[in-house]
């Protein structure tokens, strides 16, 4: 048991894995983009302004903008999740994709560092997706400030790629991953100050939300969109980076255990 | 110096020795073949050769590496064809060869390169552009097959090759490996077909329950269990026969539902008593790889 949790070995060798999955996302680029920004520009302009139109300012700007920030972090965490979990799965345990991969000089390793890089990498797609949108919208304080929301994203795919990774390592079928969305994704998207600020919540809640991951996304990306530097950015930086690590390192052990023995 | 060696490899879960104690050499330019029914232990024995998994005791040398120590080096220069096909279904002809042949480090220009070459071997020169999809079950097989020598490996790893293979497609595979052969390759296979097996291995190993029962070459291991002559008995009344003339008659027979199997070395006799029993129909064959198998490894069926 013990001996398929040892540190991942990390290389460039990842690349080919990572070129792999872009050039499938490639042929199917425009309607998987559309697909992925179909829901959350919905529910960003609608609920933006269709209930921002019967709020005051929110956080002491109109609700659309504040609405706009907690968008990009949840749609990009989604982009991440639902790569690692139904495309990484399909590739992993349906197509045996990784098998054939794996009969090459590449080890799991790589192609589990190749698919964290491309998940990650799909989060960064759709976050300067929406945010061609919002500065379009003019929604933005500083245009300038906006550009750090780019690494953030990257940050953002890389946590929840590794978080969904583990779920895909103990997965017996598709429809497990319901319960990770039921249990983990759509609490976050409620309690982590997505559509209103964490402040409005009773003390306990508040306390479950400090240690959520999508808490720290949007504590990164909100005053970004204000204009103004994130309070405590390394701490927000280090948590995410922790659960992303922390993450693909159970599930690298898992998933060897799982193909490996 | 064996290409491919393996000495007292082992390997269990739990209490299942799934691989106890197997000993394979294989010399280069030979065609190796390991046999048994399922469950037997071959795929996992395919898979610790590899260094996919690591083993609980023994030693492997591929390529001159130790594996699984460096079997990412010794993979550089081997091919493998799995037992299911997966080749990317996204992915045309040629995008599947360029997107093999980069997990190997190889340059774009270099695979491309290769690829009308592999074409023609795989008997798909004019499908580069064609959908994996649009391919039949033989066209994906031989496709898998060219797609495992983008590396011009020296030594190539098959798992039955020709499972749910018609028999014009079966034929076409089998040539496809005569002519690695011939190119100096190295195989090693796994094979539920007999006939495969017996046509295309220079030696092979039949292998049960994670043993290594019999090692040689087809024609030796025939030699070695089987009387040279079969005769096989079909109807009701075979039983009753059995009983009448089996031992005087054969070396050893034995009764399977309602066909009698009666192994000698010397038909004269048997064949005179057969005909003055009309109502019995029989077939007389020389002995093959399948007795040997079916001897060894039992009738009883594994799942």
């Amino acid at each position: 048991m013990a001996h398929y949790f040892h540190l991942p070995q990390l290389s460039l060798r990842f690349i080919p894995v990572w070129r792999r999955n872009y050039l499938v996302w490639r042929k199917l680029a425009i309607p998987s983009m559309l697909g992925n920004l179909a829901d959350p520009m919905l529910y960003m302009l609608g609920l933006g302004f269709g209930l921002g139109s019967l709020l005051p300012d929110v956080a002491g700007v109109p609700y659309i903008t504040f609405l706009a920030a907690g968008t990009i972090a949840y749609s990009t965490m989604n982009s991440a999740t639902f790569e690692v979990l139904y495309s990484g799965f399909s590739r992993m345990h349906v197509q045996k994709t990784w098998d054939a991969i794996m009969n090459t000089p590449m080890t799991l390793d790589d192609v589990m560092l190749g698919e964290l890089t491309w998940a990650a990498s799909k989060s960064l797609l759709s976050g300067i997706a929406i945010l061609l949108i919002i500065w379009v919208m003019g929604l933005q304080a500083s245009f300038w400030m906006t550009l750090w929301i780019i690494p953030v994203v990257i940050l953002i795919g890389f946590c929840f790629a590794g978080m969904g990774l583990v779920m895909n390592a103990i997965s017996p079928s598709y429809d497990f991953f319901l319960y990770y969305f039921t249990l983990v994704i759509t609490p976050m998207v409620l309690l982590c100050g997505v559509f209103y600020p964490v402040s409005q919540l009773p003390a306990w809640l508040q306390n479950v939300s400090s240690v959520l991951p999508l808490t720290h996304a949007i504590d990164l990306v909100r005053p970004l969109m204000l204009g103004v530097t994130p309070s405590q950015a390394w701490l927000h930086v280090l948590v995410m980076l922790a659960y992303g690590a922390v993450g693909f390192y159970l599930a690298l052990g898992l998933t060897r255990r799982r193909l490996l023995s | 110096m064996p290409v491919l060696s393996a000495t007292n490899l082992r390997k269990s879960y739990g209490e299942l020795k799934v691989v106890a104690g197997v000993d394979i050499s294989i010399e280069k330019g030979e065609c190796f073949g390991l046999l048994g029914p399922n469950g037997a232990g071959k795929t996992t024995t395919l898979r610790l050769l590899l260094g996919l998994i690591e083993p609980d005791a023994g030693e492997i040398q591929m390529l001159g590496e130790p594996v699984p120590k460096h079997a990412r080096r010794a993979r550089l220069r081997v091919g493998v064809v799995p037992q299911m096909d997966n080749l990317d279904p996204d992915f045309t002809v040629h995008e599947n060869f360029m997107t093999y042949g980069r997990y190997f480090g190889l340059r774009d220009a270099e695979i491309a390169a290769r690829i009308p070459a592999l074409l023609d071997f795989a008997g798909l020169a004019n499908r580069a552009d064609a959908k994996i999809q649009a391919l039949s079950g033989g066209m994906k097989r031989r496709l898998t097959l060219a797609r495992a020598l983008v590396n011009d490996p020296d030594l190539i790893f098959l798992d039955e090759p020709t499972t749910g293979l018609d028999p014009q497609a079966r034929h076409l595979m089998w040539q496809g490996l005569r002519r690695l052969l011939s190119q100096g390759k190295t195989i090693i296979l796994t094979t539920h077909f007999m006939e495969e097996a017996e046509r295309l291995c220079d030696r092979l190993t039949i292998m049960d329950r994670g043993h290594v029962i019999a090692t040689g070459s087809p024609r030796e291991l025939i030699a070695q269990h089987i009387e040279p002559s079969v005769m096989e008995l079909y109807g009701e009344h075979v039983a009753g026969w059995g009983e009448q003339f089996g031992n005087e008659l054969c070396e050893r027979h034995e009764v399977v539902g309602e066909t009698l199997f009666c192994y000698s070395r010397d038909g004269e006799a048997l064949t005179q008593n057969l005909k003055a029993q009309p109502h019995l129909r029989y077939l007389h064959r020389p002995a093959n790889l399948e007795d040997v198998f079916l001897k060894l490894t039992g009738r009883d069926l594994r799942d």
